[in-house]
């Protein structure tokens, strides 16, 4: 075999091996999101948004509390951790831009982004479930927010230094200060972007378990009181799921398929914002 | 910035909605799971009764002693009774509710609920790990008609600090030297072999989900999900299947004291008929939060006069009325209601 | 001079606050989890509670060093399976699929990564572990039974609750991190060095194997570092697989437990003080691992970064 024929073979394999990496990807893809659309599909009722859960074992019953009870935690997190982020990421890409703190908190962020989920949950459990006696919808609503502020606080960053400095230099020049320069022509040149960063943070959390088991715990009833424990459909997911029972599974897959759904529609919502702003 | 103003009333508005309206009544109790059936429906009969929403988690036993220790729940429920000097430390009161038994469970292709049957020696062998695999001659002598396969034995047991653990190796400790010097009882020990659910409901799935797997649970779970129960010998030296009547052959030899916070266990009774794995769950209630006490109390007290019924259908044995009637007065004596 | 306006202070005092508080979070995580774990770090010491293999409640021994070692060894193969996979979705999308794949293949597979880990968990207890006790597993046994060394790793039943089903799992969910980072860095490469390759005649894979890996290296590491860290820290899909056992074992097809399960089983129910300061004592140890790790990303990826400015 000569030299040619045996580089042109090693290439076609190597190429052919991507090709296999390639569906092997995608063919868990499909796989999980199939499972979760044919058992949920299957699932899904009125009742299941109408209703509340009935005592283990009996027929019927619904997920209201732990759907109300998820956007509740999911909304109060996102109240809390948007501003603080979106300020946070104003403040070193504004103010501090190119200092060295600047780069600390971007570094430390971008860690904390992938700091485990389950040991913010501890966290917040010995410094507000414990000391105030109570498991709560707002330990679990911060514990989120805890996870939120650092993904929004970067794409902040990002997207605010992608607006030209000129444009800043513009309105400097017709006498505006800082702060209104950043509120009034910074911020709307990275709008979008700064929602699209929003929106993946969100569906990031939204799908959080591990925070929740021991800070917003769980709630048999329906429930809007954020100081008593509050569903969440995460957590109802894990306990029934590991339950005994066939209803408890049919829910389980069916709350999966819902949650599922509407964090893909999030994520894909956000990509074709960002696409739709910052093609060439 | 209208819309800003508009945006910030609406939030607002949640804000308030979010914040409770002192009137509606809450409890949050969380522990044992063993119990949990039967608490879950009682709370859901009492909320349509009273209105009052009892919220009752199943984290397992040690879990509800930790969390009303902490005092972040307002009941603490444990099927692991607490000694009288550990309530005294932590200012707690502690009565049974419920009483129930624990079984164990098989996953064998063929083998029906109550068919297969198996002795103190046997049980701890397998859960010991020194019985592999199910056609054992130890327990084929003891089942001589039942086809049992040449396959290897899985245990299941507790991830999780759990009162049913506390039970069934209180059992273990008490008819196998064996067990007690290995293991020892206590609601998370260190398994010999198995692998671990979170619940009596996640052994009961990975039981039902695994072949040629046994497990414990509490009777109510196995009766729920028609797992494979299996017949256990007592200390009397019969057979007996679980059931209604012999946990309450159990109970009824049961040791209640109030003066000793109703501390006891209901393993490997001496009746004819007793079931040998049987044990009351236990609620915990803190001393110095008199309100929430007194209205956890009030709903035990109401599932005591309404809820027999319910917890008869669920297979769990109502208390007595002569021991109903040790706990009220042992209510009045801690001046909770 | 622009900073004289009494609001434009009291905004950029707000706006350093805010951004603050990603270092006070850090801290305080720590300083708590120290706090926290206080008794236990007192009772057993680091290098006793890192290397004790036992974990009994019942004696009040508690060791980190069987869920470290499930922590790792689950770890260790997801990576296996993940960084060859990655690499090859990354070469793929960039360099082997025609350009109308390019683009929606590369979102399918970040995809995966918006899957919440509950999902992978469920999906994991219901539909893969069944076939991996019926099908996977018992052919690994087959093929790999007569092997000396590797058939240690396929030792017992097969259940399908056990490291290698936990393992696989997560490895589908860290492929998306390697995958899109080493195509950012892959895309990075100067077209003109490529096209002069070409030009001389170079095949596709040598133009990936000679230019494209090499000037794209430390951020493909940076990416693997950074899936590692996801990985180590992974909770919910992984407590549904693995089978929470407390014990060092050679096979893959027995069940055992990482830090981040055994948290999530026993926290809520450990009943002593020391028991509770052991688990916080566990997440103390998980969060200094996933800081170190994820710092090393970090450094990799910064640097990958000033290397394609420059």
């Amino acid at each position: 075999m000569n030299i040619q024929k045996r580089r042109k073979i090693e290439s076609f394999l190597a190429l052919s091996f991507s090709t296999a990496a390639a569906l092997f990807g995608l063919f868990w893809l499909i796989f999980i999101l199939s499972d979760v659309v044919i058992h949920g599909a299957a699932a899904l009722n009125l009742d299941l948004f109408t209703k509340d859960p009935v005592p283990p074992g009996a027929e019927g019953g619904g997920l209201r509390n732990a759907f109300v009870g998820q956007l509740l935690i999911t909304f109060f997190a996102t109240l809390i951790g948007v501003p603080v982020g979106v300020l946070g990421g104003t403040f070193i890409a504004e103010y501090a831009r190119g200092t060295k703190f600047a780069r600390i908190i971007s570094i430390l962020s971008d860690i904390m982004v992938s700091v485990p989920s389950i040991v913010i949950g501890t966290f917040i459990y010995a410094v507000l479930v414990k000391p105030t006696g109570q498991f709560s919808g707002w330990a679990g609503a911060i514990a989120l927010a805890v996870i939120m502020i650092p993904v929004v606080l970067r794409t902040t960053e990002d997207m605010l230094s992608l607006v030209p400095w000129t444009l800043r230099e513009a309105a400097f020049a017709l006498g505006a200060p800082y702060y209104k320069v950043i509120v009034q022509v910074v911020y709307r040149g990275a709008a979008t972007g700064i929602l699209t960063g929003i929106l993946l943070s969100m569906a990031r959390v939204a799908g959080e378990t591990a925070p929740l088991l021991f800070t917003s715990f769980n709630n048999a009833f329906f429930s809007t009181n954020m100081n008593q424990p509050v569903a969440s459909l995460t957590v109802t997911i894990f306990n029934y799921a590991m339950g005994p029972y066939e209803t408890w599974h049919q829910q389980a897959w069916a709350a999966s398929f819902v949650i599922t759904i509407f964090i893909l529609i999030i994520t894909i919502l956000g990509r074709l914002l960002i696409k739709w702003r910052y093609k060439k | 910035m209208t819309r800003l103003k508009i945006l910030a009333a609406l939030i607002s508005c949640l804000i308030f909605y979010a914040v409770p309206s002192a009137a509606s009544e809450n409890l949050n109790g969380a522990g044992a799971s063993f119990p949990a059936p039967v608490y879950q429906s009682w709370a859901y009969d009492y909320n349509k009764a009273t209105g009052i929403r009892i919220n009752y988690q199943s984290i397992g036993s040690g879990g509800g002693q930790r969390q009303i220790v902490n005092r972040t729940v307002d009941f603490g429920a444990s099927d692991d009774p607490l000694k009288p000097e550990q309530l005294k430390k932590d200012n707690l009161i502690q009565f049974p509710a419920v009483i129930g038994g624990v079984v164990a469970v098989v996953n064998i292709a063929g083998v029906k609920e109550g068919e297969l049957r198996l002795d103190a020696d046997t049980l701890s062998k397998i859960f010991l790990g020194e019985i592999k695999t199910w056609d054992d001659s130890r327990i084929k002598t003891l089942n001589p008609k039942t086809a049992l396969p040449a396959k290897p034995i899985t245990v299941v047991h507790r991830s999780d600090g759990s009162g049913t653990t506390a039970i069934f190796t209180n059992y273990l400790t008490s008819v196998s030297a064996d067990w007690k010097s290995k293991v020892g009882e206590g609601k998370a020990v260190k398994w010999p072999v198995g692998i671990g659910g979170k619940g009596n409901e996640g052994v009961a799935n990975y039981v039902r989900q695994t072949p040629n797997s046994i497990g414990y649970v509490e009777f109510a779970y196995a009766k729920q999900n028609k797992l494979a129960f299996t017949q256990l010998k007592n200390r009397a030296g019969s057979f007996v299947n679980p059931g209604f009547d012999s946990f309450e052959d159990a109970a009824d030899t049961g040791d209640f004291d109030p003066k000793k916070d109703f501390y006891t266990w209901l393993n490997n009774t001496p009746g004819k008929n007793s079931w040998p794995i049987a044990g009351a769950t236990f609620i915990l209630l803190a001393k110095d939060k008199t309100a929430q006490s007194a209205k956890a109390a009030k709903f035990f007290e109401w599932a005591f006069k309404n809820g027999d019924a319910k917890a008869k259908e669920l297979v769990y044995v109502p208390l007595p009325k002569s021991l109903k009637d040790k706990i009220r007065l042992y209510w009045k004596l801690n001046s909770i209601q | 001079m622009k900073r004289k306006n009494p609001f434009d202070l009291s905004f950029s005092l707000l706006t350093a606050a805010a951004s603050a508080t990603v270092l006070l979070l850090m801290a305080g995580i720590f300083i708590i989890l120290v706090k926290e774990s206080s008794l236990s770090i007192e009772k057993f010491g680091i290098y006793k509670f890192i290397t004790t293999v036992d974990w009994d409640p019942v004696k009040e021994i508690f060791g980190a060093a069987t869920s470290i070692y499930g922590t790792f060894v689950t770890t260790l193969i997801a990576m296996l399976i993940a960084i060859p996979t990655a690499i090859g979705i990354a070469i793929f999308v960039t360099e082997a699929a025609p350009n109308f794949l390019k683009g929606p293949i590369g979102s399918a597979i970040e995809l995966l990564a918006a899957i919440p880990s509950i999902i992978y968990g469920m999906w994991g207890l219901f539909t893969l572990a069944p076939l991996m006790s019926r099908y996977i597993e018992p052919s690994l046994q087959k093929a790999f039974g007569d092997v000396p060394v590797l058939n240690i790793l396929f030792q017992g039943t097969p259940m399908g609750i056990d490291i290698l089903t936990a393992s696989l799992i997560l490895s589908i969910m860290i492929i998306p991190f390697t995958a899109s980072i080493s195509r950012d860095s892959f895309n990075l490469t100067p077209a003109v060095v490529k096209e002069s390759a070409y030009a001389m005649g170079a095949t596709k894979w040598e133009v990936i194997k000679n230019i494209v890996l090499p000037y794209s290296k430390l951020g493909v590491f940076g990416g693997i570092a950074l899936s590692l860290g996801r990985a180590l820290g992974e909770t919910m899909a992984v407590a549904f697989v693995l089978g929470n056992k407390h014990h060092i074992t050679a096979s893959l097809l027995d069940p055992a437990s990482t830090i981040t399960v055994t948290l999530a089983n026993e926290f809520t129910e450990a009943d002593t003080d020391l028991y509770l300061s052991s688990l916080f004592y566990l997440a103390l140890v998980l969060f200094i691992l996933s800081f170190v790790v994820l710092a090393v990303a970090k450094f990799f990826l910064l640097r990958a970064e000033r290397r394609y400015s420059r």
